[in-house]
């Protein structure tokens, strides 16, 4: 089985978002695999493991994207591409990205592509879809279970609480949802071996792409903080004088009840 | 110069879901004077085009087949794609819920235009449009203009107010044939377990709990104050981790990003990835045995105490205003 997961660099969770001229500052930010492509990556590694066949993690960016297709590949993945753009393109949106990553995968033998369900930085959840159209293969969002038996895929996905239980064929792109898996760690032999393993690197030229093809469609012409609360009560006096106050509070100041 | 906006109305369990007269809202905005025509996907929804119409749409195109009875991405594409041919339409609005979410990059690829998603509000001058999104699960938002092409967005629900309803307004409905085939996806079953069909991303009210809750029984007061409220039951990921309930309520950078006009924590700390979640909410409530704890930095009001001692107590209180 041919299997694909797409990953993305993104700031670690854990990191304050500082701003300044319009800009997310980068610098002495820690990145990890956005958490959801971490799902994907250890779901692309499961079904390996269980019907046979090669993973292939792929990403888009600069240089430092390396440092997570070399953690996906001490997880276990197989192969690395890391199709840089850095010296070709100043900006990506999702049209891009899509263009890009379908422009990689349309000649090769695809049977599963796994994407996660959205970033954790840009939040748009739409390339692994734009991804699945212009390679003309069906796709399904959110996924929480996922079974290949035969010519049969089995999925759960979750639908805003709900769960859809569905099935489809290969070929297939699915995106990642919590709750699919949990992601292991990169063992020690892990991580050795993740040195050795091929990471392929193209430029747009390699894929024949040029520049105008990947011209974006949006432009992000600001970036600000949200507005700092004012800081809250913390109510004092008897627990229940405390929540008879809170009760009233809601009713009368925050009129939300 | 005025635009034509498509809209896509979204209905659940036979009503419309609130996020479709937010997204007509929306699509006022953008169209500049010009028509606001809904769109309607189901096996039988003829009945809803009246309150499309009643929340600003001037006309209505419904696609009824029954291989629309349920969302697929093949079948409400090709439905879609059939409506953009005949109308042209120089902006499309969805909601950014499960469903706009799935299906709108495959319309945008399939239109090769660009779609800015989860988009909290709209600065217009005049044909210029400015849409402004959280990124970074709500720690900052972006400013970010649709160079070419149709102007495609989707709306975060709760947070683009509907027009007023008029029962009075009057609108053209209109039926277009077409032929869904091929569907790659077969649903077999879905399985509800949200809290009595209020969806955690619109309710006005959650109701989250933490890693205090203690258990999966622990969650049993949440659960009566949320019903109570007409409020939906979320969770940080302590809570899921230690699986006291399931993901699919976790809030947070991984998980739902919630804007309720009340959000009441519950035994939960409030690390960075929680508050991304959940700090737009227009009102925080925290309920926390210990007072250092983060959540109350972003608590418009804050109790530090026992949950098991407040959450009864405020049931009670809840209860009795609502006698009054």
């Amino acid at each position: 089985m041919n299997i694909y997961a797409l990953v993305k660099r993104t700031f670690d969770t854990e990191e304050k978002i500082v701003v300044s001229g319009g800009k997310i500052q980068e610098d002495g930010a820690e990145f990890i695999i956005n958490p959801y492509d971490e799902y994907a990556v250890e779901e692309a590694i499961q079904l390996r493991d269980a019907h046979g066949g090669k993973v292939t993690v792929l990403t888009l960016g600069g240089e430092d994207a390396e440092e997570q297709l070399r953690k996906a590949l001490a997880m276990g993945a197989d192969e690395a591409v890391l199709i840089n753009t850095e010296d070709d393109l100043d900006e990506l949106d999702e049209y891009a990205a899509a263009t890009l990553i379908a422009e990689y995968l349309k000649d090769k033998e695809v049977d599963i592509i796994i994407a996660g369900n959205v970033a954790v930085d840009g939040g748009s959840g739409q390339v692994g879809p734009r991804v699945a159209d212009l390679l003309d293969i069906n796709y399904v969002t959110t996924i929480t279970s996922l079974e290949i038996d035969g010519d049969v895929v089995k999925i759960v996905r979750d639908i805003e609480g709900d769960s859809e239980i569905l099935e489809t064929a290969l070929p297939l792109l699915v995106t990642a949802q919590q709750g699919l898996n949990e992601p292991r760690y990169p063992s020690l032999p892990g991580i050795m071996k993740a040195k050795k393993k091929p990471l392929e690197e193209l430029e747009l030229d390699d894929l024949d792409i040029d520049e105008d093809d990947v011209e974006v469609k949006t432009e992000t012409v600001d970036i600000f903080l949200p507005a700092q609360k004012a800081a809250g009560r913390v109510l004092e006096g008897d627990i229940a004088d405390q929540v008879k106050e809170l009760v009233n509070l809601l009713h009368t100041e925050a009129k939300v009840i | 110069m005025t635009k034509k906006v498509l809209v896509l109305g979204e209905a659940r369990e036979g009503s419309l879901r609130n996020v479709s007269f937010e997204a007509i809202a929306a699509a006022k905005t953008v169209a500049n004077g010009g028509e606001i025509v809904a769109v309607l996907l189901g096996d039988t929804v003829a009945d809803l085009a009246k309150e499309m119409v009643a929340y600003g749409a001037d006309r209505v195109i419904t696609v009824e087949h029954p291989h629309l009875k349920q969302y697929t991405s093949d079948g409400y594409s090709q439905a879609v794609m059939a409506v953009i041919e005949q109308e042209n339409p120089e902006g499309i609005v969805f909601g950014h819920t499960a469903l706009g979410k799935d299906l709108s990059p495959k319309i945008a690829s399939k239109l090769q235009a660009g779609l800015v998603s989860d988009v909290t509000s709209i600065e217009s001058d005049g044909d210029e449009h400015t849409f402004i999104r959280p990124i970074y699960s709500g720690k900052a938002f972006e400013k970010i203009k649709i160079k070419d092409g149709v102007t495609f967005f989707t709306v975060r629900p709760n947070n683009i107010a509907p027009l007023e309803k008029d029962d009075s307004r009057s609108g053209d409905v209109s039926s277009l044939a077409v032929d869904i085939t091929n569907l790659r996806t077969v649903i077999k079953e879905v399985v509800r377990k949200s809290t009595d069909g209020v969806d955690l991303s619109e309710a006005k009210v959650v109701v989250a709990g933490g890693r205090g809750v203690k258990s999966s029984e622990g969650f049993e007061p949440l659960k009566e104050l949320a019903d109570l409220l007409g409020g939906a039951i979320g969770a940080s990921r302590g809570a899921c981790d230690a699986d006291y309930c399931d993901y699919s309520l976790q809030i947070g950078q991984t998980g739902k990003v919630v804007t309720p006009d009340l959000y009441i924590a519950a035994g939960i700390s409030g690390a960075i990835q929680h508050l991304a979640g959940m700090s737009n909410s227009k009102i925080i409530v925290a309920i926390n045995k210990d007072p250092e704890a983060n959540i109350f930095n972003v608590a418009d009001y804050g109790i530090v105490g026992d949950l098991f001692e407040v959450l009864p107590l405020l049931i009670e209180e809840f209860k009795k205003v609502k006698q009054s």
